[in-house]
């Protein structure tokens, strides 16, 4: 994949957009109507909630995108459309080339507030280049342009890319539509660990195994998956190449070795070990190949995860009488206890940038998902279901992934910080559970 | 007789050093000492199948292997006690035997602190065995957690039959 230069400048002025363009409307519409019917069939999130005001933006298909073998902006759409932040506006078979200046009072008058212009041009060896522009049609400004060069098989990153560019330049925040999941999918005594799109869709299995396999999390730089794995009839930690398949244990002490976490700079492992009795939580440099002991709590300290800054260890321990999450210094040192309402809060996560802690929280039995602003202590249940497990921030931090239930079968679903939009995930298979989400390798 | 010695001679290294990253803070990571998914064959006329050939007897009293638990709690109850003691006994008269102790707990809640819980019921059974006489360096206990229910329905009856300690012997793990 080449990035190409940024197309942005001085736009050209024409009389008028061509009119064979048009002459062709009509046969176009037959494949494009084709194409949307087996996108939709992938169609992996159904939207529960609505967000609060939701921006209008018009993606037309592009200029000569009938010569792929994918429609980009059907891709497009469908990331806008499931973030719930956007409302797609109908444009019919309007086409923007991006080297014109759209029809600014046309797109208002429909409602319009920004557009997609592009194109699509064979640039040789099999490869297209994709030239897109992004207009503000109130300001009837520019906000961001880009060319990307895909060959056939990047059609639907160059999608996904698009719709993270129109998502940044639209809320100020980055994507997640390139980010990937990994999750467990168990089919009766089979166990799949699987890597896949953002929302749960073109899973490949990584590993298949007849023995369960647990707390997967994704290296900082997409290229690695730590995980539990029970094949030896205990559970061992290992470290898998996703791109290569290749794997190998990180963690295999006498007792139990789980629930693994990276450091932000990939060098260490912060793990759960037994060698000493209970569970305690041990730091693995990866590059010696050594365990250092960080918690001397002799209850159970478990579940641990890294700040973005590396310098603290947010954990699970019931060092109080119940579990809750505490956090301590990552070499280890005095703990201090971070959530304080309930009996039982556990799994914690945090985002990226060190603000929001989520966590699972037992509510009147029930157990559910929470955000839990870490400046100033506020904390808001953002799920009304019974089974929430293992919940884990998107990497822009404004989406949560988690486990649940829904008629007796595992599913994963996302819902946003704000509580506002919740999202089904229905990656296909038996039960799905354990869900990471990971950055695509750079 | 010779092939038995030397099973015991090519065993002893992993057991030592098994045991020599217990006890310190720093230990080499990465031991990996058993096949993939290995369930070791037992060796003919060896120990261990010997004391398995005798457990089999539904009459004996270390037929039984699970040692179960109530909610939220991990000390082995009075209605149990005979049943580790009877295994102590076994494992005295084998005592070239390896044991591994799986704790297991109800699917209710995270799966990594269940395996945390998992772990206590098998530590309490490990402890309790080795009160008994039992070395400690023959048992290892570890955890499924929740991963591997007896019982899958939802009732309390189901839940507690899966917060349990099972004590499994060398050629069953």
């Amino acid at each position: 994949m080449v990035w190409l230069r940024n197309p942005k400048g001085k736009m050209m002025q024409r009389a008028a957009a061509k009119s064979w363009q048009w002459g062709v409307a009509g046969l176009l519409a037959i494949g494009l109507f084709l194409w949307a019917s087996v996108a939709r069939a992938q169609l992996a999130i159904e939207i529960t909630g609505a967000s609060g005001r939701q921006i209008a933006v018009a993606v037309p298909y592009l200029v000569g995108e009938e010569s792929l073998p994918q429609a980009v902006t059907e891709v497009v759409r469908q990331d806008l459309a499931r973030s719930a932040l956007f409302r797609l506006v109908d444009v019919g078979l309007m086409r923007l080339p991006e080297d014109l200046p759209p029809d600014f009072a046309a797109l208002a008058s429909r409602g319009a507030e920004a557009a997609l212009a592009g194109s699509v041009v064979a640039a040789g060896g099999g490869d297209w280049e994709v030239r897109v522009r992004l207009f503000d049609t109130v300001r009837r400004t520019e906000l961001v342009g880009r060319a990307l060069r895909v060959n056939a098989s990047q059609l639907r990153w160059a999608g996904h890319r698009i719709a993270d560019l129109i998502y940044e330049a639209l809320t100020g925040t980055p994507g997640y539509f390139t980010t990937r999941l990994a999750y467990v999918v168990k089919s009766g005594n089979r166990y799949e660990l699987k890597v896949s799109e953002y929302d749960g869709s073109h899973a490949v299995t990584a590993l298949a195994s007849p023995e369960p396999i647990i707390s997967p999390a994704w290296s900082p730089d997409g290229r690695r998956l730590a995980y539990v794995s029970f094949e030896h009839k205990k559970p061992v930690i290992y470290i898998h190449e996703v791109a290569t398949g290749q794997r190998r244990v990180a963690a295999n002490f006498r007792g139990s070795n789980s629930a693994p976490a990276w450091s932000p700079d990939g060098q260490r492992l912060a793990v759960t070990l037994t060698q000493d009795g209970i569970s305690q939580i041990y730091v693995i440099d990866l590059a010696l190949n050594r365990a250092f002991r960080v918690s001397r709590s002799g209850m159970i300290d478990t579940e641990p995860v890294f700040s973005p800054d590396g310098q603290w260890l947010y954990f699970t321990s019931d060092r109080g009488g119940s579990p809750q999450i505490y956090r301590m210094p990552a070499t280890g040192g005095e703990a201090q206890r971070i959530t304080f309402e309930g009996s039982y809060n556990v799994s914690p996560d945090i985002a990226r940038d060190g603000k929001g802690l989520t966590y699972i929280s037992r509510i009147d039995g029930r157990f559910r998902v929470v955000y839990q602003d870490l400046q100033t202590n506020q904390r808001q249940v953002l799920t009304d279901t019974e089974r929430d497990e293992s919940p884990a921030f998107a990497p822009n931090g404004k989406m949560i992934v988690y486990a649940t239930e829904v008629g007796g079968r595992g599913v994963l679903a996302a819902v946003s910080t704000d509580g506002r939009v919740r999202l089904r995930l229905s990656a296909a298979g038996g039960d799905v559970r354990e869900p990471a989400w990971g950055v695509l390798p750079q | 007789m010779t092939r038995r010695f030397l099973i015991g001679v090519l065993l002893t290294p992993l057991v030592l050093a098994a045991c020599s990253s217990t006890p310190t803070e720093e230990g080499s990571a990465g031991v990996e000492d058993r096949q993939v998914g290995a369930t070791s064959a037992v060796a003919s006329g060896s120990p261990a199948e010997a004391l398995l050939a005798e457990i089999r007897n539904p009459n004996h009293p270390a037929h039984q292997r699970s040692i179960y638990f109530d909610f939220d709690r991990y000390e082995i109850k009075p209605e149990y006690q005979t049943l580790v003691v009877a295994h102590a006994q076994v494992m005295a008269k084998y005592p070239q035997v390896k044991v591994l102790i799986q704790g297991n707990a109800d699917e209710r809640g995270s799966r990594e602190y269940n395996l945390a819980l998992g772990q206590k019921r098998a530590e309490a059974v490990k402890r309790a065995l080795v009160a008994l006489g039992v070395a400690e360096t023959r048992i290892e206990a570890v955890s499924l957690g929740e991963e591997k229910p007896v019982c899958t329905e939802r009732s309390e009856s189901c839940y507690a039959q899966n917060r349990r300690a099972d004590i499994l012997y060398e050629g069953e793990f």
